[in-house]
């Protein structure tokens, strides 16, 4: 967020206190060791006590990996994240296609634009009942697939129909399994390509403050 | 029950006969304790001995050999803290510090590969938290029986899986490492760990328990039965011949949480900052009772331990297992009275339990109480100090007819066909071929600041993002040149790092070392040993940087075979602007590649040897290190200049290895003219060698940089195309020698 002209405040899991954030991020990690079930606990964690209603009332809300995992589990958005087909951690750099650009997250970048950006995750395969998957693709709420664009390329960790990030309903809460934080600059990534969500969110309320 | 021998019943009663055979004491060693004592030890207190008296503990075989790593005054100018600490600390500017070490996980790897492996893991990330810094990233260097073989698709797999369960939940990546494969190491093999951690110089703690009165506080995991008698009975005995013990010692193996270690990280830093710790001990091997015996032992006074006090999570356990139990995500504070109410208040924020369990005395000995007895009351240095044993060394009898019987009469490849075929089978052998199977399992992005990791020569990480302050990190070893000559094979292994390092454009600055060695017992094994630390010795003398530190495991036989001498070694560096770091791979099209060194006839121990011929014989490369330091020298310069478009050292395989993995892993061909008979400049070994790509327009100041540096440089050949061609001799495409390259690890592994 620093890296894209905003100023991150930290929140922690046992205070139900959102510290006046305008925008919050769920990072990856492994919260509980990822015991029981990626997510399973966090989502009981005090700040999500706020953050839940905060996220349903409107606040931009983006779960990356883990952060995923526990907005599936808090029922913030749809489906589960599952263990990654040929069962072992992936960690790659993967092509992504953006192809929603109407979320806080994602308003930055151009519809079917091509991103490089690490995937590092055990349980990163997306999973939903058909119905699900149906009405997430004919309401636009997959918001990044794996893949160039229309190459139909199967996902390395066998994501139902390559399926990297989804929205909610209004579109202020993303789940992304790969990890744009890590492609901010081409020093410590394969890309600068990641950077464009942060400067999404953030040109998103600098626009409504003008 | 131990509970019951108590220092009066043992005193009352001499004449009790006591286990110390089965807990790894010789006979010896028994009657020295007793004199020491006055009396016979109580259960407890023997079980204590065994544990610190151990191999692994007390490094009581190989004391004698390390004292020569001892640095000198010319090589100590940036070490903070040395040899005897948990890890040497090195100064690296700017207010930094940094410390790393590597340690082995070798028999509770075999015996059990996933948690065997995640808790070398952690125990070596605990060695560095408890040198005060933030552990950053971790590495492993692994070698196991041949890739095809049975059991090695039980223990590779189970290992890695394990590395990459415990490092990627604690959040640390893992840049770097080894793997390699040989028949040595098929009922051993070799899993080596390696944490570095980062501090401010201010920062640095110690392991000592000073200041009577004072609180000695367990904090972290319960302590459970696991791992009870894992350094004496595990990692200090030689494993029998096939399944034999296995069984037996599988409960020695602890198990790991890698989120309460995450948990306890967090939570030690914390306590740092708040200023509230007079000393710190990590748990690792021998638990309490190591960590009690070091503390008193490095402090001004005694120690007074109320067992009954340590929370456990079994509440069957006996004094001696208490003591003995390795259960991992523990570590030991000392603290003043004053500040208990403010730890404890640290220790609840992270959900760290933590109990006082006891107090720093004045009196000079260590005593310990449970149930109203005293179990344990021993001068802690006694315990803590250990025998010291300079066994008899032999060279080995076959080493003659060894080095004797080399590589040169064998057919070696000559026209364009026959090289061709050689690169190929070298590519696609398991030793040389892509390692993504295993590092695609491992996170080496989290934190944020890896700017290279594998498969480039050396791990490099950003320390600061202002500055631009980085660190480089790898291991290198090689069993079979060390099987040839532990002197040069040892140097060899210790150039390969150093030149790792410099690959990046970094300046190596300490040294670290894991010896895996076989039985102590055996005069031959004993001779590798101490030539190997002689040539490591020898080795950083002459390089000017400094040993910081290392871990010595012993009893890496089957029976009684050994496996090869394997020292790892490895070197840290520091990079002054991460900026310009040198890639591996070929990154510009059209840029001159230039080769580096000297070239000559070096194959006695080399993949070709091995590969095309299963054979090891004759003589290893001879060590240059006057050319390795020219040569880092020159990377460095010519990196910070912004010359080199890319850097790769030469090692196994030769020139032709280097180049292909180059090609693989810029995505770009290249094409090469070579001087000299083909085979010898494609496949020989010869050490401080490496080949970069200028960056086009920049060739002449390069080569005066060279011509300065007394680098030999010749011009070979441009970058670019499709094909890797030695011309005229044979072009191979890149999509044939991906193929080759990348198959054998996911056809063997799945």
């Amino acid at each position: 967020m620093r890296h894209a002209g905003a100023e991150p405040v930290p929140l922690w899991h046992a205070d139900r206190d959102l510290r006046g954030a305008d925008a919050v991020i769920l990072p990856g990690g492994f919260s509980y060791g990822d015991y029981l079930r990626c997510g399973a606990i966090a989502r009981f964690s005090p700040v999500m006590g706020e953050l839940v209603p905060a996220a349903r009332a409107g606040l931009p809300l983006l779960g990356i990996c883990n952060g995923f995992q526990i907005l599936c589990e808090a029922h913030l958005l749809p489906g589960a994240l599952t263990r990654n087909a040929g069962l072992r951690f992936i960690t790659r750099d993967v092509r992504l296609t953006v192809e929603n650009t109407r979320t806080p997250w994602t308003r930055g970048y151009a519809g079917g634009q091509e991103l490089l950006v690490p995937l590092k995750s055990g349980e990163g395969a997306y999973a939903a009942d058909e119905a699900t998957l149906d009405e997430l693709e004919s309401s636009g709420r997959v918001v990044v697939r794996y893949g160039a664009a229309g190459s139909g390329q199967a996902a390395p960790n066998g994501a139902a129909r390559g399926i990297a990030g989804i929205c909610s309903e209004a579109g202020n809460v993303v789940g992304l399994m790969p990890h744009p934080e890590h492609a901010i600059d081409p020093l410590t990534g394969p890309s600068a390509d990641g950077l464009g969500f942060f400067t999404s969110v953030v040109e998103a309320f600098a626009g409504a403050l003008r | 029950m131990s509970g019951k021998d108590t220092v009066e019943v043992a005193a009352a009663t001499p004449e009790q006969p006591q286990p110390f055979a089965e807990l790894g004491l010789t006979g010896d060693e028994y009657e020295k304790i007793r004199q020491l004592l006055g009396r016979r030890p109580t259960a407890a207190e023997l079980a204590l001995y065994s544990v610190m008296w151990s191999e692994h503990c007390s490094y009581k075989s190989s004391k004698v050999h390390l004292r020569r790593l001892a640095p000198s005054e010319r090589q100590s100018g940036a070490l903070l803290a040395g040899i005897g600490a948990n890890a040497g600390v090195v100064d690296i500017g700017q207010g930094y510090a940094v410390t790393f070490k590597i340690e082995s996980h070798n028999h509770p790897s075999f015996v059990e590969p996933h948690q065997g492996a995640a808790t070398g893991v952690g125990g070596i990330v605990r060695d560095i938290l408890a040198m005060g810094a933030r552990p950053v990233a971790v590495m492993d260097a692994l070698r196991f029986g041949p890739a095809a073989a049975h059991d090695t698709a039980r223990v590779l797999p189970g290992v890695v899986s394990g590395i990459s369960f415990y490092g990627n939940c604690l959040g640390l990546p893992n840049i770097g490492g080894e793997l390699a494969f040989d028949p040595v190491y098929a009922g051993n093999p070799l899993v080596n760990a390696l944490c570095v951690g980062v501090m401010r110089h201010d920062d640095l703690k110690s392991a000592v328990a000073t200041g009577p009165g004072n609180k000695v506080v367990l904090f972290g995991s319960r302590t459970g039965p696991d791992g009870v008698g894992g350094a004496s009975v595990l990692a200090s005995a030689t494993f029998g011949g096939e399944g034999e013990g296995k069984a037996a010692k599988r409960p020695s193996v602890q198990v790991g949480d890698p989120f309460m270690e995450k948990l306890l990280v967090e939570c030690c830093l914390e306590l740092y900052a708040a200023g509230i710790i007079e000393g710190i001990q990590d748990l690792g091997a021998a638990g309490i009772a190591c960590a009690t015996t070091e503390l008193s032992a490095g402090g001004s006074g005694g120690m007074h331990v109320t067992l009954d006090d340590v929370p456990l999570r079994d509440h069957t356990l006996g004094p001696a297992e208490i003591l003995m139990s390795e259960s991992q995500e523990r570590m030991m504070a000392v603290v003043a009275p004053g500040n208990v109410a403010a730890f404890h208040e640290v220790c609840a924020k992270w959900d760290v339990e933590a109990t006082v369990i006891g107090e720093v005395t004045g009196d000079g000995t260590l005593t310990m109480t449970w149930r109203g007895g005293t179990v344990v009351s021993i001068p802690p240095r006694t315990a803590a100090d250990g025998p010291v044993y300079d066994r008899p060394l032999a060279r080995p009898a076959d080493l003659d007819a060894l080095r004797a019987a080399g590589p040169d009469g064998f057919d070696r490849p000559r026209d364009g066909v026959a090289l061709h075929a050689t690169l190929l089978a070298l590519l696609g052998s398991a030793d040389l071929a892509d390692k993504s199977w295993v590092t695609a399992q491992y996170d080496h992005y989290v934190r944020g600041n890896t700017v290279l990791a594998m498969p480039e020569d050396g791990g490099l990480l950003r320390i600061d993002e202002h500055s631009h302050l980085g660190i480089a990190l790898a291991t290198d070893g090689n069993g079979r040149y060390c099987r040839l000559d532990p002197y040069q094979g040892t140097q060899l292994a210790l150039s390969e790092a150093y030149r790792n390092v410099a690959m990046t454009g970094a300046r190596p600055i300490a040294v670290t070392n894991c010896l895996n060695f076989g039985s102590p017992e055996d005069p031959e094994v004993m001779w590798q040993l101490a030539e190997a630390v002689r040539g490591l010795a020898d080795g950083c003398q002459t390089l000017g940087i400094p040993v910081t530190g290392g871990n010595v495991s012993l009893y890496n036989q089957t029976g009684t075979t050994a496996i090869h001498p394997t020292p790892v070694i490895g070197v840290l560096g520091v990079h002054d602007d991460v900026r310009n770091r040198v890639p591996s791979g070929f990154t510009r099209e059209g840029a001159q590649i230039v080769l580096l060194g000297i070239t000559n006839e070096d194959f006695g121990g080399s993949a070709w040897a091995h590969v095309a011929h299963a054979h090891l014989g004759g003589h290893p490369p001879t060590p240059d290190l006057a050319a390795e330091q020219r040569l880092a020298a020159l990377i460095a310069e010519a990196a910070a200049s912004g010359l080199l478009a890319s850097a790769h050292d030469l090692s196994e395989g030769g020139l032709a290895v280097a180049l292909a993995e180059s090609c693989l892993q810029g995505k770009r061909g290249c094409t090469v003219t070579l001087q000299g008979d083909p085979f010898t400049t494609l496949f020989s070994e010869s050490p401080a060698r490496a080949i970069v790509s200028v960056v086009p327009g920049r060739e002449a100041e390069f080569k005066a940089r060279s011509a300065e540096n007394e680098v030999p440089a010749a011009a070979i050949g441009t970058t670019g195309g499709l094909n890797l061609a030695i011309a005229p001799l044979f072009a191979i495409p890149l999509a044939e020698l991906r193929t080759v390259w990348e198959r054998p690890l996911p056809a063997l592994f799945g």
